[in-house]
């Protein structure tokens, strides 16, 4: 670690604290509906997460996140403006208030939970660190990699889980160090490094940047836990509550069967619990300080968890990740939401 | 009867000496140095000219819709035309592009005259481009007025935000430079120059992207919570600081190669502080220094870049931001050369201006 990241991590803690009950509550659920769109604070790029189209508009599992807010808030998915932000500067962004959800494929830790005067809202995706590796190489586990040139992203938590997998495995590296995940698959395609390590979620987007992606592949061993997921300034319980019912929201529809295309039948649907979700039970809203309807407008305009999912990463995206841990908890994943009851 | 005397008529030269085999001769094989460079310098042209060529252009695709359109195995354009329009204007809204537009076209049109030696009113129209011009301009891109729809600073970017930031750090720099130089120089006001020395060398020492860094990262801290102090506009004062503390410098240099007599002389006439320098010193020393001071302004161009620790999206940020895109897999050598090729336009473009803007201002200075 570079006594620029340690400077810049104290300065954050220090500001977290400053920043630490500041805030009055509902002060961000109030200034959001009259500013009228959600500042959201996203990657600068990163496929199937957060990336411009050609028009500009942005997308990606973290932009439908935000997305899903602004439709719970508004009933309108477009009310929300994007922000790239650099993954040293976003918690700042997200305490000095310039952003009111920082949605930046963050992992959810211990440190940044408790120390930085920021909740984390949820996690909209389960990941964990992995590695690529050539094909040429034969290499069939991690544990064979000791001595092994590895590129990595830096300023980012696998840096440390890298440094503690291989002292825990009495392994040695030399670790080849890139600003941006771009650079590091530039390094890894030139031949800089023997292993390319990071979130296997990005391993995959990266893999697909390869001239031949099948000359490449992800060992099986997962050495961290990584819940990414959205997160919000501690201070305005309201607002906390309304992007962590959001996520739900979309978690319980998946699990309901409901989805935007048969959302509008499921109004009129028997089911109480559906009925709860969609709005088709009255006063369910006033507790979010919402429309009834806020759930509906999620999965009409940005879908349930399980159509988000397949949109931006899975099989209808180039990454064509699989489920895995982001199944639901009844289909073998983890993805679990309380009721709406 | 005289006899005239008619010469002979001149032998032609040696045919080695003239033609383009004596150019060859001359130039590139004069000596077995030469020649053993010349030969090594084909053979690299040779082995990676054709190639790049049939990649960049004759195998390369041009047209179509998406990455499917890219199966010749040359350059695939089709991203760049693709992304023609978040490059150019970034997040702009597509229906308000034509604001961003009609500012670079008004300032080519406005500039223009400048080039024209003889033409009245010269001085008013610099002045005019140069202070009410780019209220104006910032107007029209920011909206909210004249019932023009508001675009939010955040939404600017690609190209626009290149121009824009070079563009007022050039505009700002340069007097904001002019008057700490003089500072610097004024040794009977020793308080107004030890400030200025203390600036400029503050400004100098630090990199332009810890400056950056501090003002996105570090300020926001010190303000209470909810003052946002636009991230755009805190990028370009630290940029506009930054660039006057070298245009200073730069300027300094003019300053001192001015002779004393030319001091003296000034004082001897009566003029006063502002006139002597007006008049006198600074058209002569700003004349000396315009490679100093184009230099500044391109490297200032190419720092433009560094906004993207901050967040902003400019060309270069915007063209890493597209390659995030899941659609567009191993597109990054296309959108580097683009964002190559734009800056080096624009780069060489000012490096023939002020070639030209020294010529021009040539009085047999030059020794």
């Amino acid at each position: 670690m570079t006594i620029k990241k340690i400077t810049v991590m104290t300065a954050t803690a220090v500001a977290g604290m400053m920043f630490m009950g500041s805030a009055q509550a509902g002060a961000t659920f109030d200034a959001v509906k009259k500013k009228g769109f959600v500042q959201c604070g996203v990657t600068t790029g990163l496929p199937g997460f957060s990336a411009p189209d050609e028009k500009g508009n942005w997308t990606g599992i973290d932009v439908d996140t935000c997305r899903a807010v602004a439709a719970a808030m508004f009933g309108d998915a477009t009310k929300v403006n994007f922000k790239p932000l650099n993954a040293k500067e976003r918690f700042t962004a997200l305490q000095s208030g310039e952003i009111d959800i920082l949605s930046r494929n963050t992992t959810w830790t211990y440190t940044r939970d408790t120390s930085l005067g920021l909740n984390f809202a949820g996690v909209n995706y389960y990941d964990g660190q992995g590695f690529m590796v050539s094909k040429k190489l034969g290499v069939k586990s991690a544990l064979e990699l000791s001595g092994a040139a590895i590129c990595i992203q830096a300023g980012t938590t696998t840096e440390l889980n890298l440094a503690d997998y291989f002292r825990a495995n009495k392994m040695e590296y030399t670790a080849i160090t890139y600003d941006t995940s771009e650079e590091t698959i530039k390094g890894f395609e030139a031949g800089r490094c023997d292993v390319l390590t990071s979130d296997q979620s990005q391993l995959y987007g990266l893999r697909t940047k390869l001239p031949d992606p099948a000359s490449a592949v992800v060992l099986p061993e997962v050495i961290s836990k990584e819940p990414l997921g959205p997160v919000v300034r501690q201070g305005d319980d309201e607002w906390f509550n309304l992007v962590k019912w959001s996520l739900f929201a979309q978690l319980n529809a998946e699990e309901l069967g409901v989805t935007s295309k048969n959302v509008d039948q499921m109004l009129k649907s028997a089911d109480p619990s559906i009925k709860r979700l969609v709005g088709g039970e009255a006063g369910f809203g006033k507790f979010l300080g919402l429309d009834d309807k806020w759930a509906y407008y999620i999965v009409k305009q940005v879908g349930n968890y399980g159509e988000m999912f397949e949109r931006n990463v899975g099989q209808g995206s180039p990454l064509q990740i699989s489920r895995g841990l982001n199944a639901l908890w009844n289909k073998g994943g983890i993805q679990y939401a309380p009721p709406v009851r | 009867m005289s006899q005239h005397f008619v010469p002979l008529p001149d032998l032609p030269p040696p045919g080695n000496s003239v033609g383009p085999v004596a150019w060859l001769r001359s130039n590139l094989f004069s000596g077995w140095l030469n020649t053993s460079l010349t030969v090594v310098a084909i053979y690299i042209l040779a082995t990676t000219l054709p190639p790049l060529i049939n990649w960049l252009f004759i195998s390369a695709d041009w047209v179509g819709e998406g990455k499917e359109a890219c199966d010749s195995g040359g350059a695939c354009w089709v991203f760049v035309a693709n992304r023609w329009d978040i490059f150019i204007y970034g997040f702009y809204p597509k229906d308000q592009t034509w604001r961003v537009d009609l500012i670079f076209a008004a300032l080519f049109v406005l500039t223009a005259p400048l080039f024209f030696k003889q033409l009245p009113g010269k001085l008013y129209l610099g002045g005019f481009i140069l202070f009410i011009y780019p209220l104006i301009a910032f107007l029209l891109m920011r909206g909210g007025v004249f019932g023009l729809e508001p675009v939010e600073t955040a939404k600017w970017g690609g190209f626009t935000l290149t121009l824009l930031l070079a563009g007022v750090g050039c505009i700002a720099a340069l007097p904001l430079g002019v008057l700490l130089a003089l500072g610097r120089q004024a040794t009977n006001m020793p308080v107004v120059k030890g400030m200025c020395v203390l600036f400029i060398e503050f400004w100098r020492g630090v990199p332009l992207i810890t400056v950056l860094f501090m003002s996105s990262v570090m300020l926001p801290l010190f303000l209470p919570e909810g003052v946002n102090f636009d991230k755009l506009l805190r990028a370009l004062i630290g940029i506009t600081l930054f660039q006057s503390a070298y245009m200073a410098e730069v300027v300094r240099g003019g300053l001192q190669a001015i002779p004393k007599g030319q001091y003296e002389a000034a004082d001897a006439l009566g003029l006063g502080y502002w006139r002597k320098y007006g008049l006198i010193v600074l058209p002569q020393a700003l004349k000396i220094v315009i490679p100093g001071i184009v230099n500044t302004f391109i490297a200032l161009f190419k720092d433009t870049t560094l906004v993207i620790i901050v967040g902003l999206l400019e060309l270069l940020g915007m063209v890493k931001a597209s390659l995030g895109d899941p659609a567009w897999p191993d597109v990054s050598r296309e959108g580097y050369v683009f964002a190559a090729f734009m800056f080096w336009i624009f780069c060489f473009a000012m490096s023939r201006y002020s070639q030209w803007l020294e010529r021009k201002l040539h009085t047999g200075h030059k020794r």
